[in-house]
């Protein structure tokens, strides 16, 4: 095989990868601070929460549905934890998160895998009526942690460990135990036999309501845990603060390769995905442009990295 | 609502008097298909008499008004999806050309410049259809991708500040009423009725049916299915345009942010209605309809003083709703 060839092969595999590299190296050339250690983590750090509810949505990508709800629920959760802190203590209060993540996302499966609802629309319905019983809760105001330094709820968003500040350690290890959940074990083969075939995998037995809606549970799970983080880390809540995250979390599992059809997909390609977008946020940044530019180029990224992909699949650029 | 006639029951119908059973179908089947129209109904009778302002003409004038803009931008994603498409990228279309109508008037003049805000519209639905149809992509990634840009391109071109119109004769051009009727809201029916005429009366509705309904076989029959997707999604963006110049004369100023989540506000109206997201089944009708019980159902929830939690609350609720009775229906006549 010929050097070409092998180039060919390699960038119709991981195009996406050998593209990202380029710009890497192109932002580092003209600004030498981009690829320094403490640039890299603040950027994993900044994509941390993002990310983990990337993870969680993932799950329910393979299955070949949508959550849409994530922003709200982000926020809802966000403002739960913060103002339970302040009442019943930060132990009982990420628990209570927790459990509520739970139940938003066995509501959103319960809809979409029992009552086969459309996905998109439930997701939709969710969004709405989370964001009003975030209102209804904090009745419209902001809230905030009342002793920021002295409690240990401090150590989700603002600690660090080896000098690598939780939430990336949070997000990495999610990931880890993601990966190997979808990879390695027989709920994880369910999760992408739905995706692919639902009909066919009711037919070998597999409970594929039941499957759905843990997808959504997961993807509860995870939003409840990126609550804690950013109420941890901004030790308050604002009644939109979650607002968009479904659509960048969304951004980056597509940019990651995972087919919005189900069935196929990976949790570190979203991973790469969802940390690819903050390396292009980061470095526009550091370039001089304005914050906005990063859409336009979010924008060019997504249709060149799904249709690179596409074109790779079937041999050929156009359908 | 339509309860199913027992054998017996239809059987005697049939034998004493054919029309009466005839006609008895014929409304069944409309109820369950229009059920929006109903849900409307009785949506209007609360509200009447919840609030004494509710039933005044002026009122109701005021609600078509205000349902015109996602009722332009329905209209337009209405025809998408009937093709089995969806188009996330409308609200920030529609942002664009507010921005573009007010931006560039001081330069080139008023109706230079909703022209190009026009133009531009029309162009970037063109290219997401382009995109649809050249890639193979699904159009909720390629419209996800132009929902991110297009609001990327607005802020590049206002710099983040909403522009405010200089000249401002330029928002009476829209105060031209028909009794209780804005220009706003007989431009939005206007549409709404054309292409209503255009799916059922023409070639290329009768097209978008059938793409919608099988795209292989579509094709198999020679239907130019590249060419059709690329039409709709240029009329949905150019819909939406419409909706963002109209938007501008009647605020005068226009908002780098206008038009946020006003597409998840547009696929509420039309699921509402009834046309349903797989493609194939729709009409304008059954859209219409979604769009004023939406706008009746805000205005209505505003006039008892609800707070603003309670209509996101009853929002989701609806529509959750209106997905469970159109399963039902839906399943009742497969059978």
């Amino acid at each position: 095989m010929t050097m070409a060839q092998n180039a060919q092969k390699l960038v119709q595999k991981h195009g996406l990868i050998v593209a990202f590299i380029l710009f890497l190296v192109v932002v580092s050339l003209s600004s030498p601070e981009f690829l320094t250690f403490g640039n890299i983590l603040d950027v994993i750090r900044q994509v941390s929460i993002t990310g983990m509810i990337a993870i969680g949505v993932t799950f329910v990508v393979i299955t070949g549905r949508l959550d849409l709800s994530v922003g709200s629920m982000l926020t809802l959760l966000t403002v739960l934890v913060v103002d339970q802190h302040n009442q019943i203590g930060p132990g009982f209060a990420i628990l209570l998160t927790l459990i509520a993540s739970v139940v938003i996302g066995a509501v959103n499966g319960y809809f979409v895998g029992f009552l086969k609802l459309n996905a998109l629309i439930v997701t939709l319905a969710m969004l709405s009526l989370l964001q009003g019983v975030t209102l209804l809760y904090s009745g419209g105001s902001n809230v905030n942690v009342t002793n920021p330094q002295e409690t240990w709820f401090r150590v989700f968003g603002r600690g660090e460990i080896l000098g690598v500040p939780m939430p990336v350690w949070i997000f990495l290890i999610t990931a880890a135990i993601g990966s190997l959940f979808l990879l390695k074990t027989t709920f994880g083969r369910w999760i992408y036999s739905v995706g692919g075939n639902e009909t066919a995998s009711l037919f070998s037995g597999v409970q594929t309501k039941w499957v759905v809606l843990s997808a959504y549970v997961i993807s509860g799970l995870a939003t409840g845990f990126a609550a804690v983080i950013m109420g941890s880390r901004v030790m308050g809540a604002q009644n939109t603060i979650g607002q968009g995250y479904e659509l960048t979390v969304l951004a980056g599992i597509i940019l990651g390769g995972t087919s919005m059809l189900g069935g196929s997909g990976t949790i570190w390609r979203t991973v790469l995905g969802i940390t690819m977008l903050g390396f292009v946020q980061n470095g526009l940044l550091l370039l001089g442009f304005p914050y906005y530019v990063q859409w336009l180029v979010t924008w060019a990224v997504i249709i060149l990295a799904v249709w690179i992909d596409l074109a790779a699949k079937r041999g050929r650029i156009f359908a | 609502m339509n309860k199913p006639t027992t054998v017996a029951d239809s059987a005697s119908k049939r034998n004493t008097d054919s029309s009466t059973s005839k006609v008895v179908k014929k409304l069944t089947k409309v109820v369950s298909e229009q059920h929006i129209w109903i849900f409307l109904i009785l949506c209007m009778v609360v509200f009447s008499f919840a609030s004494p302002y509710f039933l005044t003409l002026n009122n109701l004038g005021n609600v078509l008004t205000q349902g015109s803009f996602i009722g332009l931008l329905a209209v337009g994603m209405t025809l998408v999806m009937i093709n089995g498409e969806i188009d996330l990228s409308v609200g920030a279309v529609l942002a664009l050309a507010s921005a573009l109508a007010i931006g560039l008037q001081p330069s080139i003049g008023v109706w230079p410049a909703i022209l190009v805000a026009l133009l531009a519209g029309t162009f970037f639905g063109f290219i997401n259809g382009a995109i649809v149809a050249m890639s193979g992509m699904h159009s909720f990634v390629v419209t996800l991708g132009a929902l991110i840009g297009i609001r990327g391109v607005v802020f590049v071109y206002t710099g983040e500040q909403a522009l405010m119109v200089e000249d401002f004769s330029y928002t009476e051009y829209v105060e031209i009423y028909l009794g209780p009727l804005s220009l706003t809201a007989m431009i939005f029916i206007g549409f709404a009725l054309l292409f209503q005429w255009v799916l059922s009366n023409t070639r290329h509705g009768r097209e978008a049916y059938a793409i919608g309904d099988n795209i292989k076989s579509a094709h198999e029959a020679g239907i130019r299915i590249k060419r059709h997707k690329i039409i709709n999604f240029a009329l949905c963006s150019f819909l939406a345009a419409v909706a963002g110049v109209l938007l501008s004369m009647r605020l005068g100023t226009a908002e780098p942010n206008a038009g946020r989540i006003w597409e998840l506000w547009t696929i509420i109206a039309i699921v509402l209605g009834g046309t349903r997201l797989t493609g194939g089944y729709g009409s304008m009708w059954k859209t219409l309809g979604g769009v004023i019980t939406l706008a009746v159902l805000l205005n209505g929830l505003r006039l008892l003083n609800t707070p603003n939690y309670i209509e996101l609350m009853v929002m989701g609720v609806v529509l959750i709703l209106a997905l469970i009775l159109d399963k039902t229906l839906a399943s009742r006549q497969a059978r």
